[in-house]
C-alpha cells in the first residue's frame, strides 16, 4: 500500500510517522506538500501532528484551506483511508470529515504523558490488529484535545459505533469518578480519544501511535494501528526491525 | 503613525546612557578618528556590551580546555560541534535568558528557546532536543508563582510548537534567586559531518539576504539590558523583551536547512542579541571582509524605524544569509516556498568596512576588525568574600529525630520533589528518539539508524558554589560525568552557562575566577572539552547578587541504547550495591539547608580521580548490561537516591546500612547505587575492586517499604506514601 504524509507549515510529527511507515513497516511513503492539489496514487493519507499554521485562529482552522485538503476530502469520499493524528485529528474536525470539536484541555495546560486507551472497535481497517476491549498505552502531547459535541451528536456517534478509542484507567476500566481526570487527562466528553466517520475509512485520534511503535521505547502498542492502516498484517512485522 | 525619532546629539553622556564606559567612548572615537554618529554609537554599545563582548570574562575563559579528539568546532561560533561517529556530528550550546525572563517570564523564556534553536540550526544541524536549567526563588517570594508558571508555559509553548522535545534539565529553588531567576536553555542538533555550516562571510559581491519575520521595535537594546543589574525600575524594561513566534521559527528552520543543502549560501547567522548588528558584524569579522547594508530594504513591521532602531532591534525569527552571487534566486525561491519574506539588503565587500545607508545617506561607516579586536577586555579586581571563613566554618549537624520523617519532609519540598508537573507540559517524545526522558540521571536519545545514541545532562549545585565556587565548579563537571556514566555515555563535550552577579563587584569577579578554575580542573581530569558557552553577568538586584551558578550541560556518546539499565529498581530479588564511600559531608547539603535553614561549611570534597574511576566502572557495568539499575547520589544523599529508585516501579528495598541516621543525607561525592541480579554480584564486585571503587552489598530489592537498618535504629516507610508526597510536592507548593 502506498502511503502519503501531508506536510503543512508547522507539521512536526510528519517525520515521525514517515519513519515508522518507511523504516519499521517498510512501506512506500511520500510526503505530500500542503500546496499540492493531488494525493498522487496514495492509498493511505496521514495528517500528522504538529501545529499547522501555528494553530493560529484555532487548531486546524487554517490547514483546512490548504489546496491539498480538497484532494484529501475527495480521497476520503471515494472510500480511501485517512488517518489524522493529534493536529491531524483537529484538522479532520475542521473539514467536517469527522464530527465534533476540540477545546483546550481541562487543565488549561499542554499535557505530554502516556494515556491508556480501550479499543472500542476492532473491525476497522485501522484497528484490525487489535482485539475489541484491548487496552493500549499511547502517548498524548497536546494542549487542545478536549473532544466535545452536543449530547445528541454524541449519542448518535456512540449509536453508530463511531467511537474507536476511549481513555480508560490502566486496567481498562472507565475513566470515571474521582480519578477521571488522571486518566482522561484532557477532559474529553465521554472520554473519547478517537472517532471515525460513518463509513469507517477516516479515523481521527489525539494520542500518537507513531511514538510507541518500536520496542526500543519499551512500548510498541501503536504499531499494529499503523500496520493495519498501511495494510500490513501485524504478524508480518519482523520483530528484529522493531528494535532497530 | 509614529515619525522616526529625532536623533540626539552624540556625546559622552549619551554614550554612558547607552551603557558605554568613558574609556570605551574614547576608544570608539579613536578607532573612527571622529565622534561616532548616533547609529554608530548604538552599534558600538551593543557590540561592546558584556553580553556580546564577554569583556569581563574573556581573560578567564581562556583557561578552559577546548580541544579533544571529538571536537570539530570549539567556542567562538554560534554553537560547538563534536563528532559522534557513523558520520554524524552533534551541535550544541546553552544560553541564558535570565533578565528578559524575570521581566516578562512567558516571552522571556520562549525567546530563550527560540534563540538557542537558531544557534544550532544556523550550523546546518536539525535540532533534536532541548534541556532547560531553571533557578527560581522561594515559591512564596513576590511574583514567584507567576514567574514559574510563565517560564514553564513559555518554554513549553515554544519548543512544543517547533516540535523539539525537551528531554531533561533541572529546576531548583533558592532565596538567592528571588529577584533574579535564571533560565538557561540548551539545544542539540544533529548534522552529517559533511553538512556543517559556518557563519563566516566571504566573497566580495556576494549578496546579503534578510529572511524571516519583519523588523519591529521589540527588544531594542536587549543585549545592553542583559548587561545591567536590576533596580526598582525593571518593570519599565518590559519593552526590551522580545516577542516570540514559534510557528515562524519552525518555518525559518525548515527553509534554512533546505537552503543549506543547496550550496547556494555561503554563511548563515541568526539575528539574536543585538540583532542585525551582531549578525552582520560577527559574520564579516570571522571572514575578514566588509559589507554594505541598505536599511531601506529591510522588511519592517511598522514604518519610520530609525537606522538606530533597525540595527538594534531584536525582533525574533530573523536570519541573515550570504548567498553566492548569481545563485541568490535559488535561496529566495526556497524561502518563498515556505511563505517567508526575503530581501536582498546588502553585499559583501573586500575592504573590511561596514557601510550602512538609510534614507539616501550613510549613517555608519566603521572598520569591523578594529571594533572586534579592540573590544574592551577587563581583568576586574577580585576579592575573596570577607565572610568566606565564616561561611566555610564546619556546621553543627543534628541527628534527625525521626529519619523517616526527615526523609519524607525533604521529599515534600519543591527542591527535592518530583518535577513532573513541569515536564508534563513539555513535549518530550516528539521526533521519536527519546529512549529515556526527563526524571532520570541523564536523558537518552537514540540516533536513528545507528543503534547508538547520546546522553544529555545539565548540572550545578549553587549552594556548593556559594560556599566554595572552585569546588562547586568542579563538582558540576563531575556530577555531569557521573550522570552520563549512569546511562553508559562517554562524555564528548560540554557547554556552560555561567550565571553570576555584577562583575564590577570584586567578590563576584572572585567567584567567577574560582568557578572557572574549578570547571577547568574538572574538565582536564575527566577529559571533557568545553565546546561552547555563554556568560550571564549582572544577575543582581539592588546590590544583591545571585548565588554563583555555573550550569554545565554535557553530552556523551552511547554505543548501544537498547536495553539500558534504569534509574529505578526493576526486579524484586536484585541485590543493592553501594559504590563509593561516605565521609559524612554536610556543608551546603540539602539536609541542613531544607531542614535547618543552614547553608554553611565546606561543600563535599571533589576527588576527581575517584570520580573518573567511578564513571569508568559505571560505563563498563552499563555497557556490559550486568546491572538492572543505576542511580547516582546527589542532593539529599543516599536517602533521596534510594527513595527515587524505589518510586519508578513502586518497588521497595530491605537494606543493612552501617551508618548513623544523619549520614543517610550526607552528600559525599563519587557515589552511586546499582542493583544487580544475585548471580551477578560477585562479578560486579570484582570489577569494582579491579577499578579501585569501594563497593558494598547492602541488601535486597523487594517489598513495598524502604526498610533501612541503621546504627541504633531502623525505619520502614511505605513507598506509596513517600511517592505521594514526592510526586505532589511541587504542584501543592505552587497551589496549582
Amino acid at each position: 500500500m502506498k502511503c502519503g504524509v501531508v506536510v503543512f507549515p508547522g507539521s512536526n510529527c510528519d517525520h515521525d510517522v514517515y519513519h515508522v511507515l518507511k523504516h519499521v513497516l517498510e512501506q512506500e511513503v511520500q510526503f505530500l506538500w500542503h500546496g499540492g492539489s493531488s494525493v498522487s496514487d496514495c492509498d493511505l493519507i496521514v495528517l500528522p501532528g504538529g501545529f499547522s499554521y501555528g494553530d493560529y485562529l484555532r487548531a486546524g482552522a487554517m490547514a483546512v484551506h490548504s489546496p491539498i485538503m480538497a484532494a484529501v476530502r475527495e480521497h476520503a469520499e471515494r472510500g480511501g483511508r485517512v488517518l489524522g493524528i493529534c493536529n491531524g485529528f483537529q484538522i479532520l474536525l475542521e473539514t467536517g470529515l469527522l464530527s465534533g470539536a476540540m477545546r483546550r484541555n481541562q487543565s488549561l495546560r499542554f499535557e505530554c504523558r502516556d494515556a491508556y486507551l480501550r479499543v472500542e472497535r476492532a473491525d476497522l481497517p485501522f484497528t484490525e490488529g487489535y482485539r475489541a476491549g484491548q487496552v493500549l498505552r499511547v502517548p498524548i502531547a497536546h494542549a487542545e484535545g478536549c473532544y466535545i459535541d452536543t449530547a445528541d451528536a454524541l449519542d448518535e456517534l456512540e449509536g453508530n459505533g463511531q467511537v474507536v478509542f476511549r481513555y480508560v484507567d490502566a486496567n481498562g476500566g472507565d475513566a470515571t469518578g474521582e480519578d477521571a481526570a488522571k486518566w482522561n487527562v484532557n477532559g474529553s466528553a465521554r472520554a473519547i480519544a478517537g472517532v471515525c466517520n460513518a463509513a469507517g475509512n477516516v479515523l481521527g485520534m489525539m494520542p500518537h501511535p507513531e511514538r510507541c511503535s518500536e520496542q526500543l521505547f519499551g512500548n510498541d502498542d501503536g504499531l499494529a494501528l499503523l500496520a493495519s492502516a498501511a495494510g500490513v498484517a501485524a504478524t508480518a512485522v519482523d520483530p528484529e526491525r522493531l528494535s532497530a | 503613525m509614529t515619525a522616526a525619532p529625532v536623533e540626539p546629539p552624540v556625546d559622552l553622556d549619551l554614550a554612558k546612557a547607552l551603557g558605554l564606559a568613558e574609556d570605551e567612548y574614547g576608544r570608539i572615537c579613536e578607532i573612527l578618528g571622529r565622534v561616532p554618529t548616533y547609529t554608530e554609537l548604538g552599534i558600538t554599545s551593543a557590540l561592546w556590551s558584556e553580553h556580546c563582548s564577554y569583556k569581563s570574562s574573556k581573560v578567564y575563559l581562556r583557561e578552559f580546555p577546548t580541544e579533544g579528539e571529538h571536537v570539530l568546532q570549539g567556542p567562538g561560533e554560534n554553537a560547538g560541534i563534536v563528532d559522534i561517529g557513523d558520520g554524524w556530528v552533534a551541535v550544541f550550546k546553552m544560553e541564558s535568558h535570565n533578565h528578559p525572563s524575570f521581566i516578562e517570564p512567558y516571552q522571556g523564556a520562549a525567546t530563550g528557546v527560540g534563540g538557542i534553536l537558531r544557534d544550532v540550526f544556523t550550523m546546518g544541524a536539525r535540532p533534536v532536543a532541548c534541556l532547560d536549567a531553571l533557578r527560581f526563588g522561594d515559591i512564596d517570594a513576590p511574583r514567584m508563582r507567576y514567574l514559574i508558571d510563565g517560564v514553564v508555559r513559555g518554554i513549553g509553548d515554544y519548543g512544543n510548537c517547533v516540535g523539539i522535545p525537551t528531554v531533561g534539565g533541572e529546576t531548583s529553588f533558592h532565596s538567592g534567586y528571588n529577584e533574579n531567576i535564571l533560565v538557561n536553555a540548551f539545544a542539540l542538533g544533529l548534522a552529517r559531518r559533511d553538512g556543517i555550516f559556518h557563519a563566516r562571510a566571504s566573497g566580495a559581491g556576494n549578496p546579503m539576504l534578510y529572511a524571516g519575520s519583519a523588523t519591529g521595535r521589540d527588544g531594542i537594546h536587549g543585549a545592553t539590558m542583559a548587561s545591567e543589574a536590576f533596580g526598582a525600575e525593571s518593570e519599565s524594561k518590559r519593552p526590551t523583551v522580545q516577542v516570540g513566534d514559534p510557528f515562524a521559527e519552525k518555518i525559518v528552520l525548515e527553509a534554512c536547512l533546505e537552503v543549506m543543502r543547496t550550496d547556494a549560501a555561503v554563511a548563515v547567522q541568526d539575528m539574536g542579541a543585538a540583532g542585525l548588528t551582531s549578525s552582520a558584524f560577527e559574520m564579516a569579522d570571522r571572514g575578514g571582509v566588509g559589507f554594505r547594508l541598505d536599511l531601506d530594504r529591510v522588511p519592517l513591521r511598522e514604518p519610520n524605524l530609525s537606522p538606530y532602531e533597525i540595527m538594534l532591534s531584536e525582533s525574533q525569527e530573523r536570519m541573515l544569509l550570504v548567498a553566492r552571487r548569481g545563485r541568490q534566486e535559488e535561496v529566495v525561491k526556497i524561502f518563498e516556498r515556505w511563505g517567508l519574506e526575503v530581501a536582498e539588503i546588502g553585499e559583501i565587500t573586500e575592504d573590511g568596512v561596514a557601510r550602512i545607508r538609510a534614507g539616501g545617506r550613510e549613517v555608519a561607516s566603521m572598520p569591523i576588525s578594529p571594533l572586534a579586536t579592540n573590544a574592551p577586555m577587563y581583568r576586574r579586581p577580585v576579592a575573596e568574600p570577607s565572610d568566606l571563613a565564616a561561611r566555610q566554618a564546619p556546621p553543627e549537624v543534628p541527628e534527625p529525630e525521626d529519619p523517616a520523617a526527615a526523609l519524607s519532609a525533604l521529599l515534600d519540598t519543591p527542591e527535592l520533589g518530583s518535577k513532573s508537573w513541569i515536564w508534563h507540559q513539555y513535549d518530550h517524545t516528539v521526533r521519536t528518539n527519546t529512549v529515556i526522558g526527563p526524571g532520570g540521571d541523564a536523558a537518552v536519545l537514540r540516533v536513528k539508524g545507528t543503534g547508538g545514541g547520546l546522553g544529555l545532562t545539565s548540572d550545578v549545585n549553587p549552594v556548593y558554589c556559594v560556599l566554595d565556587p572552585a569546588t562547586g565548579g568542579a563538582q558540576a563537571v563531575a556530577e555531569a560525568v557521573r550522570n552520563l556514566a549512569c546511562v553508559g555515555a562517554k562524555p564528548v563535550g560540554l557547554t556552560d552557562c555561567l550565571n553570576f552577579g555584577n562583575p564590577e563587584n570584586p567578590e563576584v569577579s572572585w567567584q567567577f575566577r574560582e568557578a572557572v578554575r574549578g570547571i577547568s580542573a574538572g574538565c582536564r581530569a575527566l577529559e571533557v572539552p568545553v565546546i561552547s558557552g555563554n556568560v550571564s553577568f549582572y544577575n543582581e538586584t539592588e546590590g544583591r547578587s545571585i548565588p554563583p551558578t555555573p550550569t554545565i550541560a554535557m553530552v556523551g556518546v552511547i554505543e548501544r541504547v537498547e536495553g539500558l539499565p534504569r534509574a529505578h529498581f526493576t526486579t524484586a530479588g536484585d541485590r543493592v550495591l553501594l559504590l563509593g564511600s561516605d565521609a559524612g559531608e554536610f556543608g551546603g547539603s540539602a539536609y541542613l539547608r531544607l531542614r535547618y535553614g543552614v547553608e554553611q561549611g565546606a561543600p563535599p570534597k571533589v576527588d576527581l580521580e575517584a570520580e573518573a574511576k567511578l564513571a569508568q566502572l559505571l560505563r563498563v557495568l552499563v555497557s556490559s548490561r550486568s546491572i538492572h539499575t543505576v542511580h547516582d547520589l546527589a542532593e539529599g544523599g543516599l536517602a533521596i537516591a534510594l527513595a527515587e529508585a524505589c518510586f519508578g516501579h513502586g518497588l521497595g528495598v530491605d537494606l543493612d546500612l552501617d551508618m548513623q541516621p544523619k549520614n543517610l543525607f550526607s552528600e559525599s561525592q563519587a557515589r552511586a547505587i546499582v542493583a544487580v541480579a544475585p548471580e551477578q554480584v560477585d562479578q560486579v564486585m570484582a570489577e569494582a575492586e579491579r577499578r579501585d571503587v569501594p563497593c558494598v552489598d547492602v541488601g535486597t530489592v523487594g517489598g513495598a517499604q524502604l526498610k533501612l537498618r541503621l546504627d541504633g535504629t531502623a525505619i520502614a516507610p511505605d513507598i506509596e506514601a513517600l511517592h505521594h508526597v514526592w510526586s505532589t510536592a511541587l504542584p501543592r507548593a505552587l497551589k496549582m
